[in-house]
């Protein structure tokens, strides 16, 4: 008897949640597709035709922009807090507790920070930089936490195995235990994507919101998510923000299917 | 005829942070001699041969004091080059574990670390590491497949390959056969009766048997000192000390 209520509790749940999700995206495919027309992809925006051209390849830049920058950052303090610091050294500790701080600050206060100091006390006004910087710092800890937790998986075992040989620390890292964690850290780059790609908060007052395409670093613009966001606050603009939606979760499954992808083919390589 | 001991210890001690784990170890281990360590769980072996390469210099908190000379070179010295150390003293794990990667490129990793970067003389190298170890013939057809898709008995002679192809002068072995079936362990045991001809071996066992099988000399570890050291087949029939013989007899351990 129990069990048949849990059995039921399970498959309710089952159902909820992929109910959910599919109601989600049948519904805004319903109510998008039907406005996704061809001036939508025309390369300006003018208040009669809201085309979101401009605004898909500046969340092309911005995403390029964030990934150059905070990659390697990420991906190089993941390999000091793991292979190079003592673990129970305090700098490791402050920054462990640091990179914990920073994933879990809303990101309306990335927004504020960032335009406090890179907007106005560094100067650089609402541009491509001022968010790029903002959201860098965003992802950071995304990235850090998917390094370091890929590097700990590989285990001792492996690293012995090679300092055994006569290898160095370099060399351990980099031929051995690095094209075991590559699957594990793409997926914490490509978790990072996502979430600038869905990012608004942190970047309507960074980023600013202009609807041209941006000419240089130092130039507005807004991102599809913010696009969306305005269109829709707007009021008179909803059917188009419908449209962009479409377009930002294609954008979403094609990452996502990219990352599994990506996984599953180095995880099993492994040459 | 006396010879100089290819390594020498003296008065070894060391720490982990408070915890004293070897109280001044003495030994003496002979070229081209099987040296096997036994002793019940926590005695200090395992810790101990980590030290002759010093791969406990990897533990965070671990201090060492006294002295472990190689051919009469102190390995602790600041002039060591720690990489040549592990290239001169070779080890073998108790869990096998191979890099991912082909069977190949796990062999030829020791040469290409230090500086072989010809194709023919890898392959040379590929195939002599390999049928030393005694696994050339299973695996010769399938060089490319991942060390990782073979069985356990063979990955762990693929190991030990892969730490001949560095040509050593001393294989360390920590248990090597205690995660493996009978078939494998006994394959690995003839294994090192042969290669004792050409290396220098120092290997822990749990397994009493196995000492007395393939070793030529015994290290009794108890509690981080060695209680009794000699010839295997002295330790096993007649020792000298009473803890020796209540451990080989089973009274403990």
């Amino acid at each position: 008897m129990g069990s048949k209520i849990l059995n039921g509790l399970v498959y309710l749940s089952t159902i909820l949640t992929f109910g959910a999700l599919g109601f989600l995206v049948l519904y805004i495919l319903f109510n998008g597709v039907q406005y996704l027309t061809p001036s939508l992809f025309e390369w300006t925006y003018t208040t009669q035709n809201v085309s979101m051209m401009p605004a898909l390849i500046t969340t092309l830049y911005v995403v390029l922009g964030t990934l150059f920058i905070a990659t390697p950052i990420g991906v190089f303090t993941g390999f000091y807090l793991v292979d190079y610091a003592n673990r129970d050294n305090k700098i490791v500790k402050a920054i462990s507790m640091a990179t914990d701080t920073l994933a879990g600050i809303p990101s309306i206060i990335y927004g504020l920070f960032g335009m406090l100091f890179f907007v106005i006390f560094l100067g650089l006004q609402f541009s491509l930089l001022a968010g790029i910087l903002t959201v860098t710092i965003m992802t950071l800890p995304v990235i850090i936490r998917a390094t370091e937790e890929a590097l700990i998986a590989t285990g001792m075992p492996i690293r012995q195995a090679s300092y055994a040989l006569g290898a160095g620390k370099l060399r351990t890292l980099f031929k051995v235990v690095l094209p075991m964690a590559m699957p594990g850290i793409l997926s914490g780059v490509i978790l990072a994507t996502g979430k600038v790609i869905g990012e608004t908060a942190a970047l309507m007052f960074t980023l600013g919101t202009a609807t041209l395409l941006p000419q240089s670093l130092l130039a507005s613009g807004r991102t599809l998510s913010l696009h969306m966001f305005i269109l829709s606050g707007e009021g008179h603009n909803v059917n188009e923000a419908y449209a962009t939606a479409v377009v930002l979760l294609l954008f979403v499954l094609v990452i996502n299917g990219l990352s599994t992808f990506i996984s599953k083919r180095l995880s099993k390589g492994g040459k | 005829m006396v010879t100089q001991p290819k390594i020498k210890v003296e008065d070894l001690k060391l720490w982990y942070g408070d915890f004293r784990a070897l109280h001044g170890v003495d030994l003496d281990i002979n070229e081209n001699e099987v040296t096997a360590f036994i002793g019940p769980s926590g005695c200090g072996k395992s810790t101990f041969i980590k030290t002759l390469n010093r791969m406990n210099d990897l533990i965070p908190y671990a201090r060492v004091e006294g002295k472990v000379e190689l051919d009469g070179q102190d390995i602790y010295s600041k002039k060591m080059d720690l990489n040549n150390l592990r290239k001169k003293v070779g080890m073998v794990f108790q869990q096998p574990n191979p890099f991912p990667k082909s069977i190949y490129d796990n062999i030829a990793y020791g040469p290409r670390t230090h500086g072989v970067k010809k194709k023919s003389e890898l392959d040379e190298i590929v195939e002599r590491s390999l049928r030393q170890a005694a696994i050339w013939d299973e695996v010769k057809d399938h060089l490319d497949r991942n060390a990782l898709s073979i069985s356990g008995g063979q990955q762990q002679r693929i190991c030990i390959a892969r730490a001949l192809a560095v040509e050593p002068e001393v294989l360390l072995m920590d248990e090597p056969t205690s995660a493996l079936d009978p078939i494998s362990t006994a394959k690995i045991e003839e294994l090192v009766s042969e290669l004792k001809q050409e290396y220098t071996i120092v290997m822990v066992t749990h397994n009493m048997q196995q000492a007395s099988r393939i070793s030529d000399r015994t290290a009794f570890f108890l509690n981080g000192h060695i209680i009794e050291t000699d010839q295997t087949r002295k330790i096993f029939t007649n020792p000298n000390q009473e803890e020796t013989e209540n451990y080989i007899s089973g009274r403990f351990g």
